[in-house]
């Protein structure tokens, strides 16, 4: 890949047509950083000296999304899934920019025990960074509902636990979609969430850029494994009017993007195992991989935004490469 | 299939014990034979639970056994019966008193469905009794 590729097609006020856009975002998996800077996007394989120079230059909030820590879990996908967050713990604190704060969405543990989110917890102190925010896995809310949980990780939070704050310029919304899941449906936010969410936005200019983080993915990546929610269209229908909105899941345990109007959807990598991508196993069930490919198959995804701009820079990164 | 015949070869093994010392062993460990012909198993395995469809007697306890890496729960749909999450290899019994259809999924994998029947036609009248008499040949 061409290095400082700088995009010149512009189309629409961002200042980055749609296809040229896609064609960045294609790099994301193999470790690309897109960031937009002047009204210009800019794609730079990681690794590009260059990269540290953009992070210094760019940006008024940076934050970190990381996925799927499964802590518990023990078997020869990943024997050792604590070792493998804190080598994603060691990346982003490795960051040129330190993160303001850091979002997990989700399977914080394997199988809601204390013990597990205990692990988690005192783990990700160790993070450089003055907050983080979670919302639950299905892996998160076993047998209590999410009580444990939400008293732990999501305090003060409504409902199952969903919650918005404002900072840096952006709404941030954390959505809970792993709850009172139907017999032969997707991930599920309910009516009472959607309630909710219509008056959080309400009152927000259109201009105000909006972040979306939930566990299970809020577009259709792949139903045929659960993949997928019901009722995501009637929530992302209460955004259609802004002109920036991002919407970031887990869940896949692999990075996806797809780009829908002024919607950007992203998922991350699990910090613990790989997953197959949809339909290329018979089971979404964790994967094995060679003992020596696993750190390239987890990661980390950091998110860049700069006021005034509409799109919100991504990058991830592997356990394996140094930013 | 695979359970039918295992109660079908137990039932079987009770009959013919008397008379065949080679099955003595088999025998010993089937012991009750009828708590043995009212036990049902299925696994739950590649997320999916293995029958999907399982047709079992008034008063059948069925198990289930979580055989995947990942955690599945038992869940009917009409709240009559509900496992914990299950880690790998762990279990959940329900025994099913009342004829009927019931449809269960996995709360944490709801593509995953299936049906026990109990008490359909072919064993709606005494399959205890039937078990033993018929198929000891």
């Amino acid at each position: 890949m061409p290095k400082g590729n700088i995009i010149t097609e512009n189309l629409n006020k961002d200042g980055i047509d749609r296809r040229s856009f896609l064609k960045c975002m294609a790099w994301a998996g193999t470790g690309a950083l897109c960031v937009l800077q002047g009204g210009v996007l800019k794609s730079f394989a990681l690794g590009d000296s260059a990269i540290h120079g953009m992070h210094k230059m760019k940006g008024e909030l940076a934050f970190v999304q990381i996925s799927d820590s499964h802590i518990g879990f023990n078997k020869a996908a990943n024997p050792d899934v604590v070792g493998t967050l804190r080598q994603a713990i060691a990346k982003i604190n490795a960051l040129p920019t330190p993160p303001a704060f850091v979002l997990h969405t989700g399977d914080l543990s394997q199988l809601s025990k204390a013990e597990q989110f205990d692990t988690l917890e005192q783990s990700l102190k160790e993070i450089h960074t003055d907050k983080i925010f979670y919302v639950p896995g299905e892996h998160d809310v076993l047998d209590d509902n999410g009580a444990a949980y939400r008293e732990r990780f999501a305090k003060g939070s409504i409902g199952d636990g969903w919650y918005s704050f404002d900072t840096g310029g952006a709404h941030f919304i954390g959505l809970v979609n792993v709850m009172n899941l139907k017999a032969g449906g997707l991930g599920n936010l309910g009516s009472q969430q959607l309630e909710w969410l219509e008056k959080d936005v309400k009152h927000l200019k259109s201009s105000m850029p909006i972040v979306v983080f939930a566990h299970i993915p809020l577009w259709s990546v792949y139903p045929e494994w659960g993949w997928g929610t019901s009722d995501s269209e009637q929530a992302l229908s209460y955004l259609k009017r802004f002109g920036s909105v991002t919407v970031l899941n887990g869940h896949i345990h692999q990075t996806m993007r797809k780009v829908e109007g002024n919607v950007t959807f992203h998922t991350a990598m699990s910090t613990a195992f790989p997953q197959a991508a949809p339909g290329m196993a018979p089971t979404p069930g964790p994967m094995k991989v060679p003992v020596e490919k696993l750190r390239s198959v987890l990661g980390i995804t950091d998110v860049n935004f700069v006021r005034g701009h509409h799109t919100l820079g991504i990058t991830d990164s592997t356990l394996d490469t140094a930013i | 299939m695979k359970i039918a015949n295992r109660k079908i070869g137990s039932a079987s093994v009770f009959g013919l014990a008397l008379g065949l010392i080679l099955f003595s062993g088999v025998h010993a460990s089937a012991g009750d034979s009828e708590k043995v012909a009212a036990k049902y198993e299925i696994n739950i395995q590649d997320f999916s639970f293995q029958p999907m469809t399982l047709n079992v007697p008034v008063g059948a306890t069925v198990t289930w056994t979580n055989k995947d890496e990942e955690p599945h729960t038992v869940f009917s749909s009409d709240d009559m019966f509900k496992s914990k999450a299950l880690d790998t290899d762990e279990k959940f019994s329900f025994t099913f008193t009342k004829a009927g259809t019931y449809k269960y999924f996995c709360s944490v994998h709801p593509k995953m469905v299936a049906t026990i029947v109990v008490g359909s036609s072919k064993n709606k009248s005494e399959p205890m009794k039937t078990d033993e008499t018929e198929k000891t040949n």
